[in-house]
Parts: structure tokens; C-alpha cells; sequence
């Protein structure tokens, strides 16, 4: 049984943020598909954040700002947006469910609640990526994937540095549309590189340590290889109904190998 | 709540509750090719065209489709009846439950990819599933339908 008891519609991003402060039970309501997902679900006040104009991706001076409300689909077939970073960002939305389904689902609920199984948060991670919030203000994805402290806001915006990256995307599902049970997403510019893996099952983090040490090496095989496998020690994975922590470990090792080689061959 | 939407170029008026589903909304009001398979986003039969884009009506709250123009089969009679005859003689119509939203969502491809590879019908039509064929008598008949074979 789902009941909605109250559906509010403001007008504002700053209306938004207030009714989820003052109001008790309020919750945002994005794509909403979380909505069938549970058997019982009771929200006393849905704060419906459709009609604020956040579903547009732009391109500013330095920038793309794409907006809460953009859908999946949108991402993956925005073709300004895929002409940067080797289309990593098209890439890493394309094997969620069906064009049904990324036509409604949007880019801010994933990122705003940190979701662990999310495949665009470890693209975006892999990129220089910052998420803009009503109260909060504009903070790195990073910072705001790790600091919990950051509650209760309202994610207005994705905003993307541009640059010349080269970025590669990599996933591993049981089947098609199904949940990844790992992904990792790698971006490079010159010696600068970053590597992500997402789904472990939490959420995406940065390989610091593998970052660290392909920036002083040559790119041969064997560094790419040293590379894999600190990233695969230096993370730590779980165990859930889609696959062990052992398995994903050495499936991390596989997918970052593969992610590397390819932003390599691709210059 | 009230809501108006472009039903197949009709304009229609609806009392909904703020919880209501678009697809309970147009059963109630008739338009029953929209089926209720899994009703948690997954299987594809209950799609509509919002704005031309397929949609699952079964998690769209129906006070977002306020001001929006809808397409159910109904509105594609023509096309309709050219694919389903396709699919049929294909094979692919079995219990046929899955149709109607198949068709559909055929339709709104080949509005935004007139000429698709076998691939890219796939990776369009995956959201669609069948429980009685293994896809390839539909992908056969969509392809005849499309010219692409």
C-alpha cells in the first residue's frame, strides 16, 4: 500500500529546502521510482520538486550544470555532454533498466542520497565533478559522498569541469538491466589520472593509492597491472545477494585493468 | 486533485487522489491496452508515451502528467495494427499481454532513430519483457516493421 497524505508543489528551490526543514515527514519526491519498491510506503508530506526548472543540462563558461531533475536518459543521449570525456557519462546510464524506466529516473536522487549501487556516481567521481545544494552550498562530490554531515539539503545541481580527459567506463552485471555487483570508471589527462569503483556494495571511492602511483609511471602493462592491484587491496568491498566481497575484489582487479588500458589506447 | 491532460488529442479532466498512478488513472477511464505486470517499475507493460517518450505509467504519479499530452495504444491504432500483424505472423504474439507496450514502445524508436541496428533495437526495447518467447519472433516482425531487415 503506498499513501501519499500531502503533496506539496513550491515554486522555489529555497521553498523546497524550507517545507523539508519545517514541515514534519517531509520527503523529496525526484523520479519517484523508488515509490514501488517497497510494499508499505507512507509519506506524510511529498515536496514534489518537478516544476523547479532543474531539468536542463547546460554548458557554461567552464562547465556543464546539469540540473537535479534530469533524467538518465537524457544523460545518456545529450550529445554535447558525450562529447567530452570518451562519452563515460552516457556510457555509465545506458544499462540501467530500460529507456522506460531512464526516461522518469533522475540523476539527483542517486547522487543526493549516496546510493551504493549507483553506476553514474563512480563515472561522475571519476571526473571533476561538484554537486551545488540549496543550504550547503557548492561542495566536491567527493566531500560530499564521504562527509554525512550534509543532511537534509536539497541538491540542486551537478556542475562538471570541462577538460580534454579521456575517461573509460567498465561494469559487471549478472544480466542485462540488472544491478551491477561492481563498476569502476577511470578518466586521465596527461599523467593525471583517476580511478573509481562504485557498487562495492557501497558507494564509489577514489583509489587514491593506484591514482598515486600510475601518475609517476610509464603506462606499460606491468604498471597498469601494479595499478589494478592496489586499487583492488587499497578499497574495501562487502558481501550482499548479488556477489561475495571476495568475488568483487577480484573483479575490481579486472575492471580497473581493462578501464586503464582503454583510456591509454585511446590517445 | 484535478488534472488536465491530452489523452490522443483529447483533452481530458481528472479528479485524481496525490498518491494515484497514471496507470490506474487511465484504466479506470478506459484505456485498457495499458496492462499491470509487475507494478514496481521492472517489466515495461504498463508504458505510455509522455510527450512522445515511453514512460512507465505505473510509478508516474498522475498529477505530473498535469498539462503533459499522453499516448496509449489506443492513439496509435494504424501503426498499431501494422507491427501487431508483423509480430503475429512472426510468432511473437503468444499470450500477448506484453504487446500493446512492445508496440508502443517500437513506435516512440522509431520516432528518435528511424534506421536502428539490431543493437540499438535491443538496447531500446530491453525495458519490455515477455515471459512466453525469447524475443527473436518480435525483434524479426520490429524489423520488418522498421525496413531495417
Amino acid at each position: 500500500m503506498f499513501t501519499i497524505r500531502e503533496l506539496l508543489q513550491p515554486d522555489s528551490t529555497r521553498e523546497a529546502y524550507q517545507l523539508l526543514q519545517t514541515e514534519a515527514g517531509a520527503r523529496i519526491i525526484a523520479g519517484g521510482l523508488f515509490l514501488r519498491l517497497s510494499d508499505r510506503l507512507t509519506i506524510d508530506k511529498a515536496i514534489d520538486i518537478s516544476g523547479l526548472g532543474l531539468d536542463r543540462i547546460e554548458e557554461m563558461e567552464d562547465h556543464f550544470q546539469i540540473g537535479a531533475m534530469v533524467t538518465l536518459r537524457d544523460m545518456e543521449t545529450d550529445k554535447a555532454l558525450n562529447s567530452y570525456f570518451s562519452g563515460v557519462l552516457g556510457k555509465s546510464v545506458s544499462g540501467i533498466l530500460g529507456v522506460q524506466f531512464r526516461n522518469m529516473a533522475s540523476i539527483g536522487a542517486p547522487v543526493a542520497a549516496r546510493y551504493g549501487f549507483s553506476d553514474p556516481i563512480t563515472a561522475l567521481l571519476a571526473l571533476d565533478t561538484s554537486v551545488e545544494l540549496e543550504d550547503a552550498g557548492t561542495v566536491s562530490l567527493e566531500t560530499y559522498l564521504s562527509d554525512r554531515s550534509i543532511k537534509k539539503d536539497l541538491l540542486k545541481y551537478i556542475l562538471i569541469k570541462r577538460d580534454n580527459s579521456k575517461a573509460a567506463w567498465q561494469v559487471l552485471r549478472n544480466s542485462e538491466t540488472d544491478f551491477a555487483l561492481i563498476n569502476a570508471a577511470v578518466s586521465r589527462s596527461g599523467n593525471e589520472v583517476k580511478i573509481t569503483v562504485g557498487a562495492r556494495p557501497k558507494c564509489a571511492e577514489l583509489a587514491t593509492g593506484a591514482m598515486e602511483a600510475l601518475a609517476s609511471s610509464e603506462w606499460n602493462d606491468s604498471d597498469l597491472e601494479k595499478a589494478a592491484d592496489l586499487a583492488a587491496e587499497e578499497l574495501s568491498f562487502g558481501t550482499n545477494r548479488l556477489a561475495s566481497a571476495e568475488y568483487r575484489k577480484d573483479m575490481c582487479r579486472v575492471l580497473v585493468l581493462r578501464a586503464l588500458k582503454e583510456v591509454r589506447d585511446a590517445d | 486533485m484535478q488534472i488536465n491532460i491530452t489523452i490522443n488529442n483529447e483533452d481530458r479532466t481528472f479528479k485524481v487522489r496525490p498518491d494515484e498512478f497514471l496507470a490506474d488513472t487511465l484504466r479506470k477511464n478506459g484505456y485498457k491496452s495499458i496492462k499491470r505486470g509487475c507494478d514496481k517499475s521492472s517489466c515495461g507493460a504498463c508504458t505510455v508515451l509522455l510527450d512522445g517518450k515511453p514512460i512507465l505509467s505505473c510509478s508516474f504519479l498522475s498529477v505530473r502528467a498535469n498539462g503533459h499530452a499522453v499516448t496509449t495504444l489506443e492513439g496509435e491504432r494504424e501503426e498499431a495494427i501494422k507491427l501487431g500483424s508483423l509480430i503475429i505472423k512472426e510468432g511473437g504474439d503468444q499470450c500477448g499481454f506484453c504487446t500493446p507496450s512492445l508496440i508502443l514502445t517500437t513506435i516512440a524508436l522509431k520516432r528518435e532513430n528511424a534506421k536502428p541496428t539490431d543493437e540499438e533495437i535491443k538496447h531500446y526495447t530491453n525495458g519490455n519483457l515477455c515471459r512466453c518467447t525469447g524475443y527473436v519472433p518480435q525483434l524479426k516482425g520490429i524489423k520488418k516493421y522498421l525496413g531495417v531487415e
